[in-house]
């Protein structure tokens, strides 16, 4: 070796070496990694401590996750087609995609909400929205099902929901792009006070069943998110707008000239009184409203016309603006209702409002302007502090329930932490990357559980193994019981999780179904025994009502359909213990498959086409003769005369 | 006497115990069923740990042509037992209450126990004999036929008393809540036999 050559393996080494010192020195990556190991590791065997439920974004679904170990647990389809149980392709859940367009296959799911009661979760259901077309759904955290979707008429990108009231009175549903209310064909550019943006609240029965009741047709700018006042706001709900300035074309530039847009506050009681008091008109408006019945196992869609609309000028002091800097996106409240943060997305700063000088504005009419008719505070005496030269690009706020509040910051990629009142910042974590929200389980609640908090973040790249240009989202995991939050663990999700919502395990956990009783099933095509199996013809429709058990179908030989029926296989899984599910499919269906649960009935429609003897089968491995759970239906001519008959071993 | 009566009279009506609780206890353990599947035994039928575990037991029976568990009408010992238990708990009372107001000898006490040692050895018998033919009388077109060593076909006989493997199942079978009060009862009435023996040699002496 020559000297030069010393002289470069000297210097590497050097390298090496104060590499490794600064490794020690900034992670501590030996005894703190293996800390963070244990604090994610949850024992084969052993449960999470909390159910983390993250939308599904463009999948139309809503994930659950178990936290803190990032292990993905369950997708339930809510607004998209699902092969993987039949969901949206089985008869009886077909209705809960119906909309006043039809059947629409798809849908972007955005924020779930867990129900409240005196502003803590309780675990009833998890709501979700839909934007493309107006919906929200309610899952049952018993049977982790979509029970009921209802659409929002006259509206359009539902996106500033599914938030819910802290007694789970109402949830609402926001107008993200100003459309004609009623809709009508007129120019694009002629919006300009044309548009409107309605605000639908939806109440909740005690049964959970969902009604919209009325809508606050605001002014055309473009609602965005929102949350409801707690604890002492109780009875308010918050929205932010951006797009005040009503532009229809290349909106990045035109809806970003104003400094400020606003921040629609509701006095949403108030206006319940002003509607039970004979308020608002009748207008148009069809929507769908679906609702599955876990009894009938089936789905019933009602279409249904009329909602009663609100000018907000007509109800006194119920509707007001708060001006707000920069196209603000987030909208969130802390635990104790005293305080609205609204983010600018393109500022740097925050800006935390206060409701009591709101309400003390309200009562001096201590207004600077009007909108529409609709009064505007004074910015200055509304704002309680600002967190100033926070980060870049502020989307969301959670908070812990020790006095603190997490926001994210989309262009920084970076969870910051700071003190409510003081307004301080105390921890910055970098987020891998551009995280969107952010979710503490609790954490939108009037208390938070503060324990983990997860950033879910809008772009992946480099953080897993590469999967080609196409990659899941990525969610990261911290610690935040301490002072400064601490980076525990990566996860992907599934679809583009937006908002999330996490609960303790323990308050769903021993609720959750183990099987539906068959006694119960009031399915109309339901064989509850291998006796009441039947096949009947009538025209050209064949009903089959089969049987499932391990490990053999019944009948599981039919004869006598012909080529141009349509065939209802309708499947009820007899097994009454816990995860005994059984599947079905026939060569030759346009659809897919089904997955019944124990209990259940489920329908999917087979049209044969040729003649011939076509097999189906068990699609679960359930057991240890599933391979022998299948069985055959002979297709005669359409002019054929081979009489029904269905067997089980001859009989 | 009067003591050695009262607890002929307890003892003996610790057998109605039996028709609240269960006298027996089988349970399976196996890797699917991580929190068991089981029944108890109780005089007049049978009835699954959870709600639906007899319809489970049996359909994992299936597969070894095991028959299905019999319902309370299709064996007589159902409606035979609880006739037994009764009249033996009747019979012991009215001894003890005799007792109680007129002297008898405390050897009924003891002529009551030992017929119902013998009773409950014949009950055995049954039982044992019931789960022999249960364990053993298999469906000659069984999906699985399994056979030992030797080539003989596998009993799957739950024990009589203690845990035993069965495929991939391990089957406990143990006394349960009213089996333990009968045992008790039926010490007490040995305990009855002792005092009053007792008091007849001092009041001899």
């Amino acid at each position: 070796m020559n000297k030069i050559g010393k002289y470069l393996l000297g210097i590497s080494a050097l390298i090496f070496m104060t590499n490794c010192g600064n490794n020690n020195n900034n992670s501590n990556s030996g005894a703190m990694s293996s800390s963070k190991a244990e604090k994610v590791y949850v024992a084969p065997g052993e449960h999470d401590e909390y159910y983390g439920f993250m939308s599904g974004g463009y999948s139309g679904n809503l994930t659950v996750y178990g936290l803190p170990s990032g292990r993905m647990l369950k997708e339930i389809p809510v607004f998209s087609q699902f092969p993987t149980s039949g969901y949206g392709y089985s008869e009886e859940t077909k209705p809960m995609l119906n909309t006043s367009f039809g059947f629409v296959p798809w849908g972007d799911s955005h924020h779930p909400d867990i129900s409240q009661t005196k502003g803590e979760l309780d675990g009833r259901w998890i709501f979700i929205n839909e934007n493309n077309t107006p919906r929200i759904a309610r899952i049952s955290l018993e049977t982790f099902e979509t029970e009921e979707i209802i659409e929002l008429p006259n509206s359009a990108g539902n996106h500033a929901s599914s938030f819910v009231t802290e007694n789970t009175e109402y949830i609402v549903a926001g107008t993200r792009f100003a459309v004609p209310n009623p809709q009508r064909d007129m120019p694009i550019n002629e919006m300009k006070g044309q548009f409107k943006g309605p605000l639908s609240f939806v109440s909740i029965a005690d049964n959970g069943r969902m009604n919209l009741e009325f809508q606050l047709n605001m002014p055309g700018f473009n609602y965005d998110l929102a949350h409801p006042g707690r604890n002492k706001s109780h009875g308010w709900f918050f929205f932010t707008s951006y797009n005040t300035e009503e532009a229809n074309t290349l909106m990045e530039v035109n809806a970003s000239q104003n400094d400020k847009d606003y921040i629609a506050a509701v006095n949403w009681k108030k206006v319940v009184e002003y509607v039970k008091n004979g308020g608002g008109e009748k207008v148009a408006g069809t929507y769908a409203h679906n609702v599955y019945d876990e009894k009938t196992h089936t789905a019933i869609s009602t279409m249904k016309e009329g909602v009663i609309s609100i000018n907000p000028k007509d109800v006194e002091g119920a509707v007001f603006y708060i001006p707000i800097p920069k196209s603000p996106h987030g909208c969130d409240v802390d635990p104790s209702g005293k305080y609205i943060i609204g983010s600018g997305k393109l500022s740097r700063d925050l800006s935390v409002y206060s409701f009591d000088k709101m309400l003390t504005a309200i009562e001096n009419k201590d207004f600077v302007d009007d909108a529409y008719g609709i009064p505007v505070l004074s910015y200055e005496n509304t704002l309680a502090g600002t967190v100033a030269a926070a980060g870049l690009g502020p989307l969301h706020t959670e908070f812990d329930g020790k006095g603190n509040a997490y926001t994210t910051f989309f262009i920084s990629s970076e969870v910051v932490k700071w003190k409510l009142g003081t307004w301080e910042i105390l921890d910055r974590q970098k987020t891998f990357y551009s995280v969107g929200h952010l979710m503490i389980p609790g954490g939108n609640s009037r208390k938070p559980f503060g324990k983990y908090m997860v950033a879910l973040n809008k772009i992946t790249k480099d953080r897993y193994l590469p999967t080609g240009p196409e990659l899941e989202h990525s969610a990261q995991l911290y610690d935040i019981s301490g002072d400064k939050m601490e980076l525990l663990s990566d996860f992907p999700t599934h679809g583009e999780p937006h908002y999330a919502a996490g609960i303790r395990a323990d308050i769903i956990k021993e609720k959750s179904k183990k099987y539906y009783e068959l006694s119960e099933n009031e399915h109309p095509y339901a064989a509850k025994s291998e006796s009441e199996a039947t096949v009947t013809r009538n025209g050209n429709e064949v009903h089959i009502s089969m049987t499932m058990i391990r490990s053999h179908f019944s009948p599981d030989n039919i004869e006598g359909v012909k080529v141009g029926d349509k065939v209802y296989l309708h499947m009820t899984n007899l097994e009454q213990d816990f995860d005994v599910p059984h599947g079905f499919s026939i060569i030759g269906a346009n659809t897919s498959e089904i997955l019944v649960m124990p209990g259940q009935t489920k329908t999917i429609i087979w049209e044969p086409k040729r003649e011939g003897v076509w097999p189906f089968y068990c699609t679960d491995f359930c057991s240890a003769l599933h391979q022998e759970m299948q069985g055959y239906i002979r297709v005669s001519g359409a002019n054929s005369n081979t009489p029904i008959k269905f067997t089980l071993d001859d009989e | 006497m009067k003591s050695a009566s009262i607890i002929m009279i307890i003892g003996s009506a610790l057998l109605l115990g039996l028709f609240v609780f269960p006298l027996w206890s089988i349970t399976l353990e196996a890797p699917q069923y991580p929190s068991g599947i089981g029944m108890n035994i109780h005089l007049d039928g049978l009835q699954g740990k959870e709600k639906h575990d007899l319809q489970n037991i049996d359909g994992l029976n299936h597969y070894i042509g095991m028959r299905k568990l019999p319902k309370a009408d299709e064996m007589w010992e159902f409606s035979t037992f609880p006739k037994v238990i009764g009249s033996m708990a009747a019979l012991g009372i009215i001894i003890g209450l005799i007792g109680l107001f007129k002297f008898i000898s405390p050897k009924w006490f003891l002529g009551w126990l030992i017929l119902m040692i013998i009773l409950g050895i014949l009950g055995m018998y049954d039982f044992n004999a019931w789960m022999v033919d249960y364990g053993t009388n298999l469906d000659p077109k069984a999906i699985m036929k399994m056979t030992d060593a030797n080539g003989n076909p596998l009993s799957y006989k739950p024990p009589l008393f203690g845990t035993k493997n069965i495929l991939n199942f391990v089957a406990h079978s143990y006394p349960h809540k009213g089996a333990y009060m009968m045992g008790f009862g039926m010490f007490l009435t040995f305990v009855a036999y002792w005092i009053g023996n007792k008091k007849v040699k001092s009041l001899k002496a």
